[in-house]
């Protein structure tokens, strides 16, 4: 049973590259990408937790209190953050291939280039 | 055919990651070290209780640096892709006449933005810190633009306006850094002191590194929105006149 947010992740990760390979579509591709790096989130966060653990936060909590592993939490949110700007990137990519091409489907964008 | 391509992939990953998880520790028994170290000198040390931010704006500023580049280039990237794409910038008459919506536009926002300011202020005290207070205040931003309307907002919305903005978040981070290179001490050296523990000011120039990140996610994710708004929203409003 203890194994079972790993596999979440390795699931989530499956699915995520399942979407990329099969898309037909930049911007369905671009979600999929998201939920593939979602999957880090998940394993990041199941290594770092402690049985019984609170928060690493000592506000009102005495020190030395058992608590999760600050450091993936830490990496986990600050690249929510950038995931959504990255993401706003490739959307802004995705747009620039319609107005180009008239097509997001990369199998007809890679047609027309023969 | 991209099936078949595919599955091999993931056999070969999935024993890949089977191997890797083998050797890990059962799901709640952490080994550390660096987690524990942390959560012990964090506090005594630095005089900041919240931990987490502690090791993104402290330990791992440097990292969080790049990060904070990361943010900067993808929007500037976005920024060249889209700004100027969508024609001339009329100002479209898109004027909300709903009192409802009115109302819970002169409330919300300043509200949403309150909690967003008071989630970086109390970073390093209470859950919250920079990129997440940072978020808040953007998404209050873009309350404002759905209870004004498009061509209120682009007054307020203006490149001219955020973008410095954004700059200034990204540049004042390096600043901070460079100003402990310049007295002498390694790169983001804390210049202030640690600060009294429970307090806005304690984790000294960290806790400027935190209103650095602050005002770098949301002037970042206010710009993304309104270059967004302008491909899509603009033209269609353009239409309707």
């Amino acid at each position: 049973m203890t194994y079972v947010p790993y596999a979440i992740s390795a699931w989530v990760c499956a699915v995520g590259l399942y979407g990329i390979v099969m898309s037909r579509n930049l911007i369905h591709l671009a979600v999929c990408l998201t939920v593939t790096q979602s999957s880090t989130y998940v394993l990041l966060l199941s290594v770092g937790y402690v049985q019984g653990g609170g928060p690493p936060i000592f506000k009102g909590v005495k020190l030395g209190t058992t608590s999760v592993d600050p450091v993936v939490q830490a990496l986990s949110l600050t690249d929510i953050v950038v995931s959504v700007t990255v993401l706003a990137l490739v959307l802004a990519l995705a747009l620039d291939v319609h107005r180009q091409a008239g097509t997001v489907d990369p199998d007809e964008i890679a047609a027309m280039h023969g | 055919m991209r099936i078949a391509a595919f599955v091999p992939a993931l056999v070969v990953l999935f024993a890949l990651l089977l191997w890797g998880f083998a050797g890990m520790p059962d799901f709640g028994h952490y080994r550390g070290p660096y987690g524990f170290v942390l959560e012990r000198i964090a506090t005594p040390e630095r005089h900041v209780t919240n931990v987490v931010n502690a090791t993104t704006y402290d330990y791992r500023g440097f990292d969080t640096m790049g990060e904070e580049f990361i943010l900067f280039a993808a929007v500037t990237g976005v920024v060249l892709l889209l700004r100027g794409s969508s024609g001339s910038r009329r100002r479209a008459d898109d004027d909300v006449r709903s009192d409802s919506i009115r109302l819970a536009g002169a409330v919300a926002p300043a509200l949403v933005i309150l909690v967003g300011l008071w989630l970086v202020a109390f970073g390093f005290v209470t859950p919250g810190g920079g990129f997440q207070g940072g978020i808040a205040v953007a998404a209050g931003a873009l309350m404002l633009f759905v209870a004004v309307g498009y061509r209120a907002w682009s007054t307020l919305g203006d490149e001219r306006l955020l973008d410095p903005i954004e700059g200034l978040g990204a540049g004042g981070y390096a600043v901070v850094g460079l100003a402990a290179l310049v007295s002498g001490l390694p790169f983001l050296t804390n210049l202030f002191g640690p600060g009294v523990v429970g307090t806005v000011r304690s984790g000294g120039s960290a806790a400027l590194l935190n209103w650095a990140a602050a005002i770098e996610v949301a002037a970042a994710n206010v710009i993304l929105t309104t270059e967004f708004v302008e491909q899509y929203i603009a033209p269609i409003v353009r239409r309707r006149r």
